[in-house]
């Protein structure tokens, strides 16, 4: 935190210990969003599971969520397709039915709101092993076996584009870890688990954060998708005492460059996956979540951050 | 420049990293896709696919149309199993397709994988019916023809030819198949009594050959002869020789050898 | 309801999309069908490959054959096609289609050893006429040549015959027929008095026995044989016998196969004939009535070179050669013709083989005495790995069948018997064991000879393009026959040359001897399709001469030759061919020919221009006729040309002929590249065939008019053709009362071939008085011809009899089907097959790469032991079509001396491994 002198050590010190000091129902408050994205991760597998095993239906006929997450339908009516998917069978060649590109859109729509990423930390079922491998590795001195570039998952999402027109399938699909688990645990598994215990260990013993914030294409997708996002993480200057947490346990510590959020007031970066670790954490409460037209009114005049209040 | 614009130089020299990174990876992942791709000719596809490599690009693998069939014919195929990845595919011998005349399956697929040209589930082509002439007990004069009876299209799918029988006074009943008319649906493999299936669907391509477009079957289709022809463009005769042209032949016939 | 609900989006998501959507599969088909097929124009046409004359139809789009089908009307093959047929549409379109002239030049100029290159026609037709008039000069008419063919249409068959006949006086005109039917044609002529075959191919339908006699129809006749199948299937009593020296593809259907060795078919024969004797089977009133009994000379040679061969031949070739003047005869042979083993026979009638005479029943039945089972088994046996009690047990069963007279029998045969050294006489054995019997001329009952080539009958046979023929079976060397044309052609009389030309292995001959300079290849390809081909290869190149090969692809001949013309294919120009039923059949031009290709006989009528009276109908010497040619132009002028006149306009362009004009109706609209470029608006192909008819019609020959031919529903006539009531009628069956309005009325039967003929009476081994002769007017000739044992045999140093023919994907030498690629690719190349344990005992094996190699010369190809023929140890048989494996260099060119055919069925061969 060199690069913010202004604020002292010791503020920062007290922030930790503060957080250190959490006991009983603020310390599980403490992990309310991760225990939600759970839930919604893994309630939306459950709806997938149980329509298609155990016929479940939201009246007579009608199927409550068919399909996987590469598409589905909901209620029978709402169709609901992955858009990285359509647009890799897009330029494979096919001219897609109407259907799964009204799906396309809505999820579009949906997650151009709500955060891009918030498919990967909210309905992702990966997520919940790379979370696993993140938390072991905070705990364990594993060094990183080798550095590599954020960016390079915007190069991996151009070639599965570029692929996907030269082999002429939709490339990511027919190798995706995401959509062999999703299916597999939908449709069966096969030996899709291997692909999961590769991802597991590449996180844990070779790179922090490997597979979600380096490789995975549809994280570069979605992180490109999530910059109109309305639902943002806010951060109020005032009250942060650089502490550092948050920094610590966010997937994508990167997004939480302190002298941008001070230009921005809120957590602009598309990577953001919204997963709400750091509101969480926040000993100050200088980090938390909310609607983006209401953030920037109050941030965005600058020369005001010098005079006194 | 780039003592300038050591940001811009950088950049540039990241970019090109990425670039090469992504293209060795990129060489390999297209390997695999190819490897997935082909080598599994056997899938058998739900009614109204696309031909084999429009349906590999369009299949979005969601499995929708396994979610609808009502009769848990189709499966959708998992990792490193025998079929193409996530897609959907159904095993005859275990549950064949049962033909449903408002083919949930077709309409359940949101891409157009399954082509929702398809209106009549008799004009689906899943496969073709392919007899093993040696191990097929009818071929042997048994009277069998389980297959025959079993067909949902009996009589245009899967005809019998009544011959007679050299050695005995017993006619022998050969089960044929027609393309024309067999949808691939599987019954006959599921309904086939002997220990191996005797008659199985394969995959078109894997079995059909095709005559030359130069050549009609001349008692399939009635000819008239023209009455008035009109001749086509001039390609002959009073074009003027190019001096100097290689004449096709011309080489052959200025080699040595007899 | 929900389902309503979602139906209703779906239905509403499908209309928004429909046109962007893929198809499935069948519909995509379909479409993509109907897609391809529109605009075809369909007509009807011919296949141009063997003798069974099957009918297809053609389609054409945008000046390109774009597919053919079997003709569902045609009675012949009735829609189906053999893989050959199949291929119709593909053979024009080869990728090395000659399409300019070509001639061998160094500096601009003509040069023998020049190399090829393009040159215009005019040029290529300059050349020509300058060295016709050089060869005419040296050699008059004699040195002059063509080589013709049986798969010349009609038309150009008989635009040659004139232009070589009337025209330049020369009768060096020879198809490659010659190598195919000429001894079915002198069987016909000596036994019948007129030719070709008095059954057609619904016998098939009608018999209860196929005997083949040296027929694989199974390859070379595919379609005669699926009805030959399908009879054999559907009727209980029908029986099947293939007689061969190999085991082939016909022997799958046959109920018997017959193994015999090479030539003894002459022998077994005689067995039949005996034995129908001998068991009093003979139809005796049927043999009275309408039958002689004759004989004719042994003492005839082998048709090699009557004098002088070792001029030309090696030290190893005189060893076969010298045959021709003394044969010395083995055990089989003496007994067979009653004389002793080891006996020097001077064959003394090697020049006059055709000699015959009328013999007594008494001395018939002498001469058949010696073959006895016994004897006959002995001679004939072929497969030496065979019980010699089976091989009796077939011969005798194959004699039940011919004495069986409640048994209808057909007897077919192909190159076994023509290409035989005795072809003659075992062709007229086959009629023989039928006219003994009184089945001939009957549904279902008659000895058969099939074609091999599209036209042989059609345009060799009836037009009349061999070294001795004018149309409708006449002959040069007839005065009464030679007035008879010269009236028709309008000819001063004494124009037409009476002396026989040169048959086809003597125009070889002939050019290796520089007797002829100059030789014109039409439609056929004779330094591949001759036996003994070093030595014509060697004289093409090497003597002084000029040889132009017309083609449409670069073949062996064209190789050899110094001028080549690019020549149009079948459906690029008007044609018809005859089958070998005598049914006439004709089709359209369809397409244009590619480049600069232009039919035969837009070539033929081009090169009359240049030649006037004065040039060609002056006196002429002719070496060894006495007297020479006589100077006819005072005739010509007195019938109103004059000697400036071009033979073109005397010959072709008559005023008659040009009354027949171009364009005309009955072409729908279909073009003629011929007519077009000629630019004096007559229809040459009407025109001549219009005129050939006359030739025919009355004795007959007759022919239904062009136009007949030409309409939608004919699928080609059965000659004669006559009109009854207004109507154009065929002959199914000739000489038999029921269907043929040329038999004497009450006759039944009436052979009315031979009427006005007589023959000497004399004993089996000479005429008798020339003043005791019978008339033969109405009746057929039963011949006695002995066994005579092959020229050249198996010997310890050959030790292998060779035999070869054809396979059914390829026709003659390839030159089309070769250029078909998925022909190409099911038969690459000729192999050698032989029996393994002949393979086994010279420690070769199958794939061995062998040199198969004769007194002649050798060839290298590759072994095969299994596959589609089961040859008996002791032979090997190589297929002819691949120019890379010339097997014609290693083969014997002995002939019938009778018909000059020559016999590529047998000769001394060794292999061994290369």
């Amino acid at each position: 935190m060199s690069e913010l002198p202004q604020h002292s050590r010791s503020a920062a010190e007290a922030s930790i210990a503060k957080l250190h000091a959490r006991t009983g129902m603020s310390r599980l408050l403490g992990w309310r969003h991760l225990v939600l994205r759970r839930l919604s991760q893994f309630g939306i597998l459950l709806l997938f599971f149980g329509t298609a095993h155990w016929g479940w239906q939201a009246t007579k006929g009608v199927p409550l969520l068919t399909g996987n997450l590469s598409s589905s339908e909901f209620l029978g009516l709402i169709p609901m397709a992955d858009p990285f998917a359509v647009l890799q069978i897009f330029f494979a060649g096919h001219i897609l039915k109407t259907e799964s590109l009204i799906g396309a859109a809505l999820v579009l729509g949906f997650y151009a709101l709500v955060g891009g990423r918030v498919f990967c930390a909210w309905v992702c079922p990966v997520n919940a092993v790379t979370d696993l491998a993140g938390w072991m590795r905070q705990r364990l001195p594993i060094p990183t076996l080798f550095p590599l570039n954020r960016n390079m998952r915007y190069f991996v999402l151009a070639t599965a584009l570029i692929l996907s027109v030269v082999s002429g399938v939709a490339a990511f699909e027919w190798v995706s870890p995401i959509g062999m688990t999703h299916r597999g645990i939908i449709f069966g598994m096969g030996m899709g688990f291997l692909a999961l215990i590769a991802i597991f260990l590449f996180d844990l013993l070779i790179l922090k954060n490997g597979w979600c914030g380096h490789l995975c294409p549809m994280g570069a997708f979605w992180s490109m998708v999530g910059k109109t996002a309305q639902i943002r993480v806010r951060f109020d200057k005032d009250t942060c005492t650089h502490c550092g947490e948050c920094a610590r346990v966010c997937p994508e510590p990167q997004v939480l460059n302190l002298k941008k959020l001070e230009q921005t007031g809120c957590v602009i970066p598309g990577e953001c996956s919204n997963c709400g670790r750091c509101t969480d954490l926040c000993p100050e409460d200088s980090l938390r979540f909310a609607l983006r037209p209401l953030i920037h009114r109050p941030a965005v005049p600058k020369v005001r951050a010098t005079s006194p209040e | 420049m780039s003592v300038k614009n050591p940001a811009r130089r950088d950049f540039l020299v990241k970019a090109a990293q990425g670039t090469a990174v992504a293209a060795c990876g990129g060489l390999l992942w297209d390997y695999l896709l190819r490897q997935e791709v082909r080598a599994h000719p056997y899938a058998l596809r739900p009614p109204g696919a696309l031909a084999e490599g429009d349906f590999h690009a369009a299949c979005i693998k969601c499995g929708q149309c396994v979610n609808a069939c009502p009769y848990d014919t189709l499966k959708l195929a998992g990792a490193g199993g025998d079929m193409p990845i996530g897609t959907p595919y159904f095993t005859p011998r275990e549950i064949p397709c049962y033909l449903c005349p408002d083919i949930p399956c077709m309409k359940a697929c949101p891409t157009g994988a399954l082509s929702p040209e398809l209106e009549d589930i008799n004009a689906s082509r899943m496969g073709l019916a392919v007899i093993d002439l040696e191990n097929c007990l009818s071929w042997k004069g048994l009277r069998c023809e389980i297959c025959h009876r079993e067909c949902p299209l009996k009589g245009r799918a899967i005809v019998l030819e009544a011959h007679p029988r050299g050695i005995s006074k017993h006619a022998m009943f050969f089960p044929i198949v027609h393309s024309d008319a067999c949808t691939g649906c599987g019954i006959c493999e599921k309904a086939c009594p002997t220990t191996e299936a005797a008659i199985r669907i394969l995959p078109h391509k894997l079995v059909q050959g095709k005559i030359g477009d130069h050549y009609r079957l001349g008692w399939t289709e009635k000819s008239e002869i023209t009455q008035d022809f009109k001749p086509g463009a001039a390609t002959e005769s009073g074009a003027p020789l190019k001096p100097g042209k290689k004449a096709p032949g011309v080489d052959y016939l200025n080699e040595g050898g007899l | 309801m929900p389902v309503t609900r979602r139906e209703f989006l779906k239905t509403a998501v499908a209309g928004a999309t429909a046109t962007t959507m893929s198809m499935p599969l069948t519909r995509m088909a379909e479409a993509a069908v109907q897609q391809l097929e529109k605009g075809w124009q369909w007509d009807k046409s011919v296949c141009r490959f063997c003798g069974t004359g099957c009918g297809i139809l053609v389609a054409t789009k945008g000046g390109k054959i774009v597919a053919t089908k079997g003709d569902p009307d045609a009675p012949v093959n009735r829609g189906l096609n053999c893989i050959k047929g199949y291929f119709n549409g593909k053979i024009i379109y080869g990728a090395d289609r000659l399409t300019q002239p070509l001639l061998r030049m160094t500096d601009g100029k003509f040069d023998k050893k020049g190399k090829f290159q393009p040159v215009s026609w005019e040029t290529a037709l300059d050349v020509m006429e300058e060295k016709m008039r050089w060869a005419l000069k040296e050699k008059g008419p004699a040195g002059l040549s063509i080589f013709g063919s049986g798969q010349y249409t009609i038309h150009e068959g008989y635009v040659a015959a004139k232009l070589m006949k009337a025209g330049f006086r020369s009768n060096n005109l020879d198809p490659n027929a010659r190598h195919c039917m000429a001894s079915a044609v002198v069987g016909f002529m000596q036994t019948f008095g007129i030719d070709e075959p008095q059954g057609n191919y619904d016998d098939i339908e009608h018999t209860d026995t196929a005997v083949l006699w040296g027929a694989n129809m199974a390859e070379m006749h595919p379609i005669l044989w699926s009805r030959i199948t399908n009879r054999r299937l559907t009727h209980d009593k029908m029986r099947v016998v293939n007689l061969s020296v190999y085991g082939n593809m016909s022997s799958d259907i046959a109920d018997t196969e017959i193994i015999f060795a090479p030539s003894s078919d002459l022998a077994i024969q005689n067995y039949i004939a005996r034995e129908i004797l001998a068991r009093n089977a003979a139809d005796w009133d049927f043999v009275k009535k309408h039958t002689v009994f004759a004989t004719g000379p042994y003492d005839i040679g082998y048709g090699f070179r009557p004098k002088n061969a070792d001029k030309f031949a090696s030290a190893a070739e005189m060893e076969t050669y010298k045959n021709e003047q003394v044969r010395v005869l083995d055990k089989h042979e003496a007994i067979a013709q009653r004389r002793k083993e080891g006996e020097a026979v001077p064959q003394a009638n090697a020049a006059t083989p055709m000699k015959d005479w009328a013999i007594s029943l008494e001395d018939f039945k002498k001469a058949l005495e010696p073959y006895t089972l016994d004897f006959v088994a002995e001679v004939a046996k072929g497969d030496p790995d065979e019980p010699m009690a089976d091989f009796k047990a077939k011969l005798k069963l194959l004699a039940d069948y011919y004495c069986d007279r409640s048994r209808k029998i057909v007897s077919y045969w192909t190159m076994g018997f023509n290409q035989h050294q005795r072809g003659t006489w075992v062709n007229e054995q086959a009629y023989m064991t039928h006219l003994l019997t009184g089945r001939q001329c009957k549904p279902g009952d008659g000895a058969f000879s099939l074609t091999g080539q599209p036209s042989a009958c059609g345009t060799a046979r009836e037009v009349g393009t061999f070294a001795h023929r004018l149309p409708a079976d006449m002959v040069v060397m007839n005065p009464k026959h030679r007035g008879i044309a010269e009236k028709i052609w309008k000819l001063p009389a004494g124009t037409i040359n009476p002396q026989m030309g040169s048959h086809y292995v003597k125009i070889m001959r002939d050019l290796e001897d520089g007797q002829i300079l100059f030789n014109w290849t039409q439609v056929n390809n004779p330094w591949q399709n001759t036996a003994n081909a070093n030595h014509w290869i060697k004289a093409a190149r090497d003597m002084n001469n000029f040889i132009v090969v017309a083609d449409a692809y670069p073949s062996v001949s064209a190789k050899v030759a110094d001028l080549i013309l690019p020549a149009a294919m079948i459906n690029e120009k008007w044609g018809a061919y005859g089958n070998a039923e005598r049914r006439t059949q004709v089709w359209r031009q369809q397409v244009l020919p590619p480049g600069q290709a232009r039919a035969d006989i837009w070539m033929m009528l081009e090169l009359s221009k240049r030649f006037k009276l004065k040039d060609v109908w002056g006196a002429q010497k002719i070496p060894g006729l006495e007297g020479g040619l006589p100077d006819v132009l005072p005739g010509a002028v007195a019938m109103g040309y004059t000697p400036e006149s071009t033979l073109y306009e005397v010959l072709f362009a008559t005023p008659e002929n040009k009354k027949v004009r171009w364009p005309d109706p009955i072409a729908k609209g279909h073009g003629n590249h011929v007519a077009d470029l000629l630019k004096d608006g007559w229809f040459p192909e009407k025109a001549m065939f219009e005129e050939y008819r006359q030739f025919g019609s009355g004795h007959a020959h007759d022919l239904a008019p062009f136009d007949i031919y030409h309409h939608d529903k004919v699928r080609g006539l059965k000659w004669p053709v006559v009109q009854k009531n207004g109507k154009w009628v065929e002959t199914p069956w000739r000489n038999n009362e029921q269907y043929d309005p040329y038999v004497q009325k009450g006759m039944g039967i009436d052979f009315y071939g031979n009427n006005g003929n007589a023959l000497v009476m004399g004993d089996l081994d000479k005429p008798g008085n020339p003043a005791t002769k019978v008339d033969i007017s109405h009746k057929a000739k039963i011949y006695f011809r002995p066994y005579a044992s092959p020229v050249e045999k198996p010997d310890a140093n050959f030790d292998l009899w060779l035999c070869t023919g054809r396979v059914l994907e390829h026709w003659h030498s390839g030159t089309m089907t070769r250029r078909v690629s998925e022909l190409h690719r099911a038969v690459p190349s000729a192999v050698c097959w032989i029996n393994q344990k002949d393979a086994d005992a010279k420690g070769l094996k199958r794939n061995d790469l062998v040199w198969v190699e004769s007194r002649r010369g050798k060839v290298k190809v590759r072994l095969e032991t299994g596959g589609r023929n089961r040859v008996p140890r002791g032979l090997v048989y190589v297929p002819w079509f691949d120019e890379g494996v010339l097997i014609n260099r290693v083969t014997l060119d002995a002939t019938c001396p009778l018909s000059k055919e020559t016999d590529f069925k047998k000769c001394a061969v060794k292999v061994y491994k290369a």
